[in-house]
């Protein structure tokens, strides 16, 4: 018998000298596998359509006199090229599904199928809103036991289920704070947030009214505690602090910040982002914790989607909780659980919701599947998604530090998330040239050039659902590239070459936008 | 656990790597008051996926589901057919499992596939350009009303609403409201067969950033909205149109085109389902292009790259909070993009002629409706123009028949006391949709049980 793979050679180890994309061009301009595809209004047709319906049978109409007469302009296509165009346009994007998505701050974890399964049960996708509560008691007890479990979880009071994305929750949280404040008459205009916050922090306070003021931090990375104290007083009316930061560090003083801003009549927001570090072992209510958003497409797993939808619940404190928005769920003395709105509030005892957020209750697609998640890894299931998450980051931290500058790595462990900078790099080579080229090695780039705090920021974030095999690749993959930016590589700086695009003028499509397609012909 | 990958071997390997001697070192810097002694209390342990998916079915079980009663709900959300390649493509794990497409290189399929929604949206409305998708329409339309504020440079804080605006939508920008200062001019809804669009034209004034029209509106009727913009527009405010049922605009003529300067809504009805609310999908989009640095949320837009080859990226982000912070315009980040992708699948197999030949299909069969109910004793159909849906006046608590209809499988339709709670002259009103899912036997089962019922 003859040996087929002589060379030993096996996926994941390199080739020397050997480059798949050299070659001579294409006819198409596809290769291969790699499938260019041509927008849908440059092989469509206003004729064409995939679905069966009848013929209009003309005649009189009850539009008013409003009915169309000119084209629209929306091509069509059949089911088959549909099916086709969209299935081209899947591979060219990174996915989770294809392999570790280290985006820090983002929790890019697995996606559990079944979770995607129990979302279509008819009895969740195919029920309205405003049915009759009565045939929707199963919809309104899926809200009320996810609530139930978020307070378990973080030790809260309360929850406002409605919001829908993360910065929808914080905007929630930050509206509760301000009612609360407002109904002591206590009108209070800074928010402080450290420089370290996600964008939408300071954005979100700007939004709710308030004037936006930095927390200064100390030189290992987390709040400055006195210069904090020394901040406070009769002008704050709390702070957006970030809990594990996003450093990829736990704020050791939490409870004392926590007690600080009490104490000077404030209230304390935390941004629920990192909770995926912390679930299941801390429980942000015994920090002294007001409000703080989760997001069930980080830490609870429901798909990011390529940008939404998202769901953004936010547990309340005792002090926070009465002025949470409506709508609600709530279990009577008999187990039945009702929907509280605007009309109903006064028997539930809530009259000092702040508003609505949005129509109807929330994002329950995303309830169904983060209830399914929680239930599925239960107590010690959640306690071990925290562990392995935080292990999985130390790995990463330090099998790297020796090659790459980790700001924070002598100060102890991280949390869920290793941070780097571009201490090191060959003049002339950045972070963005490396995260280019990563990738080139088929991963999707870390977070870069975030927290703001750190020179060229990388920030990796494994997540717990990556095994020993996936990470030991990674880094392998990291620790390459890394040395070849502090080499001085210049391939780098025009990197990637082997995604389906080269790097995109970005200059370009800011300076002359062009957001929708004319048909040149037009023109 | 089956989602945890690491086995006992692995994790002491690694914590020899780091050098810790378990795992709680590296939870040294969670102070030991935090720290859970143990497992959280209250919550079972990890459960198969046989017995997590029959606790959810059991719960499920409790939900009358629409394909299961004679269904005419809508009210902002509507119930059409979704084509079964759209489920199927959504649920691609290249699209299912991507992040926000801040990678270019290796996002163009979520890129290019906002361009085209963006360019569907547009066109839909009428108008230049639609961002990348907001949450929901309700949230879309407050962030009009901002963005209107925006246009306005705060030196007008009057916002006129329509009487017909649907009573979530007007809740939540009030609530909003309150915290930027905007002042919000709402009115009740009025009982007549055509809206009133010159008492609406009569509130708006000199100190008017906006006037927010629904079309159609909550009561299933067609405003005026050329003769509302160009009053609008004549004291300098701008004209904010909400759709909250897209198919409409295969049968009339867009916002856009009528000139509405921002047209927001809600893109449920095309490809995304009813899913009890949500997730949905917020529709943007402004007519004129001079506003485009003022819209809120992503933007897609076409470029080169360093081949020479087209593509696309998110741009304008200097709008946005990761680069502006406290003067973005919106504190929006992650939107509805798999909604975004179902919405556009759907149009793409609709294309044009599908989207009218829908659109006719629910108006026909919305006049098939309506002739039928006018004719059942006690039942006044309310609207002279419509498209899918119409309000009917019952002689008697419409919310209390929609209670009794439903122990015999029926939904008949969303009571206008459920949508406006105390208005006591609103309380025999019931909104009554009808799209192509609803068959000619269904009204009939509607329109007998009403007799019965009102006998």
């Amino acid at each position: 018998m003859s040996t087929p793979n002589q060379s030993g050679w096996k996926p994941g180890t390199p080739v020397e000298g050997h480059n798949a994309m050299s070659g001579p061009d294409t006819a198409t301009g596809n290769r291969a596998l790699m499938l260019e595809e041509p927008l849908l209004f440059e092989i469509g047709h206003v004729g064409t359509t995939g679905v069966d319906l009848p013929e209009p049978q003309g005649g009189t109409n009850r539009l008013g006199g409003f009915e169309r007469s000119e084209e629209i302009g929306l091509p069509g296509l059949s089911e088959p090229e549909t099916v086709r165009h969209y299935t081209r346009l899947s591979r060219q994007n990174y996915a989770i599904d294809l392999g570790l998505f280290p985006l820090g701050s983002c929790t890019m974890k697995h996606n559990p199928r079944l979770n995607e399964k129990i979302a279509r049960m008819p009895g969740f996708a195919d029920v309205h809103p405003l049915q009759p509560v009565d045939s929707v008691r199963g919809a309104l007890e899926v809200i009320n036991e996810l609530a139930f479990w978020l307070i378990d979880l973080t030790g809260m009071h309360g929850v406002a289920m409605s919001p829908k994305a993360g910065a929808h929750g914080e905007l929630c949280g930050i509206l509760c704070i301000r009612a609360a404040l407002e109904a002591r008459g206590d009108a209070r205009e800074v928010i402080l947030v450290p420089e370290s916050a996600h964008g939408t922090n300071p954005a979100t306070a700007a939004f709710a009214g308030y004037k936006v003021e930095d927390i200064p931090a100390t030189p290992e990375g987390r709040v400055d505690l006195e210069a904090l104290k020394a901040r406070l007083g009769p002008d704050v009316a709390g702070v957006m602090i970030t809990n594990p930061n996003t450093c990829g560090l736990f704020e050791r003083d939490m409870k004392a910040i926590s007690d600080a801003v009490h104490a000077a009549g404030g209230f304390v927001y935390c941004d629920g982002a990192n909770f995926n570090a912390i679930v299941g072992k801390v429980r942000p209510g015994d920090l002294g914790v007001d409000a703080m958003h989760i997001n069930l497409h980080k830490t609870f797993s429901t798909p990011h989607g390529g940008g939404g939808p998202g769901s953004g619940p936010v547990v309340l404190s005792e002090a926070l909780a009465p002025y949470g928005p409506l709508p609600f769920t709530a279990r009577d003395a008999d187990g039945v659980v009702h929907l509280v709105e605007e009309e109903n509030a006064a028997e539930f005892e809530h009259t000092r919701a702040f508003g609505r957020m949005t129509a109807f209750h929330g994002q329950m697609g995303m309830f169904t599947r983060a209830l399914a998640y929680i239930l599925s890894h239960g107590a010690d299931g959640l306690k071990q998604v925290a562990e392995d998450a935080v292990l999985n980051a130390n790995y990463v931290l330090r099998s790297l530090e020796d090659v790459l500058d980790a700001p924070f790595g002598p100060s102890g462990p991280c949390m869920h998330e290793a941070l780097f900078s571009d201490k090191g790099f060959a003049e002339g080579l950045s972070t963005l040239d490396l995260a280019k080229a990563m990738i080139d090695e088929g991963y999707h780039p870390m977070t870069m050039y975030f927290p703001l705090v750190v020179h060229g920021a990388m920030l990796v974030e494994p997540t717990e659902t990556e095994s020993k095999a996936a990470l030991d690749q990674f880094i392998m993959a990291l620790r390459s590239v890394a040395e070849r930016a502090k080499a001085g590589d210049e391939s780098l700086r025009t990197a990637p070459h082997y995604a389906p695009r080269r790097r995109l003028d970005e200059t370009q499509a800011a300076r002359k936008p062009v957001l929708a397609w004319n048909d040149p012909d037009m023109a | 656990m089956r989602y945890l990958p690491l086995t006992d071997t692995d994790r002491s390997a690694m914590l020899d790597v780091i050098g810790a001697p378990d795992i709680d070192a590296l939870f040294a810097d969670v102070p030991e008051h935090a720290r859970l002694s143990g497992p959280i209390e209250g919550l079972p342990m990890h459960a198969s996926e046989m017995a997590v998916e029959k606790h959810m079915r059991r719960l499920s079980k409790k939900n009358l589901a629409a394909a299961d009663a004679a269904f005419f709900l809508g009210a902002g959300a509507y119930r059409h057919h979704v084509p079964a390649s759209v489920d199927h493509i959504i649920q691609r794990g290249e699209f299912l499992t991507a992040y926000t497409p801040y990678q270019p290189e290796i996002a163009q399929g979520t890129l290019q596939m906002l361009f085209e929604f963006q360019t569907q949206v547009a066109r839909l409305y009428g108008c230049a350009v639609a961002n990348a998708s907001m949450y929901d329409g309700s949230t879309a339309c407050w962030e009009a009303v901002a963005m209107a504020g925006r246009v306005a440079r705060g030196k007008k804080r009057k916002v006129v609403l329509s009487g017909a605006l649907h009573p979530h939508y007007a809740e939540v920008v009030k609530t909003m409201a309150k915290f930027t200062e905007d002042e919000i001019a709402g009115a009740p809804p009025s009982l007549t067969a055509k809206p009133d669009d010159d008492g609406l034209i009569a509130r708006i004034d000199d100190e008017t950033s906006c006037v927010v029209v629904q079309y159609p509106d909550i009561l299933g009727r067609l405003p005026d909205l050329a003769k509302i913009a160009a009053a609008a527009h004549d004291k300098g405010a701008l004209l904010i149109a909400v759709n909250t049922e897209p198919v409409a605009l295969g049968a009339v003529t867009s916002p856009g085109e009528l000139g509405a300067d921002i047209v927001v809504g809600e893109g449920q009805a095309i490809g995304v389902g009813l899913q009890f609310g949500g997730p949905y999908l917020g529709l943007f989009a402004v007519r004129d292009e001079k506003h485009v640095r003022m819209m809120p949320g992503r933007l897609c837009g076409e470029t080169v790259d360093a081949g020479g080859k087209r593509g696309f990226v998110l741009t304008l982000s200097t709008r946005e909070q990761h680069i502006r912070r406290e003067k973005a315009t919106s504190n929006i980040c992650t939107n509805s993009g798999l909604c975004a992708l179902a919405f556009s699948v759907h149009m793409t197999l609709l294309g044009e002629k599908g989207l009218r030949r829908l659109a006719m299909e629910n108006h026909r069969l919305a006049c098939l409706a309506a002739d039928r109910l006018a004719k059942v004793p006690g039942v006044k159909v309310l609207n002279e123009s419509f498209f899918n849906e119409f309000t009917v006046l019952l002689d008697g608590d419409a919310r209390m028949i929609v209670r009794d209809l439903t122990k015999r499988d029926i939904l008949a339709g969303v009571s206008l006391g459920r949508l406006f709670p105390g208005n006591e002259g609103l309380a025999n009103g019931l909104l009554v949709a009808v799209t192509e899912t609803t068959t000619e036997e269904d009204i009939e089962t509607l329109a007998s049980a009403l007799e019965e019922v009102l006998a």
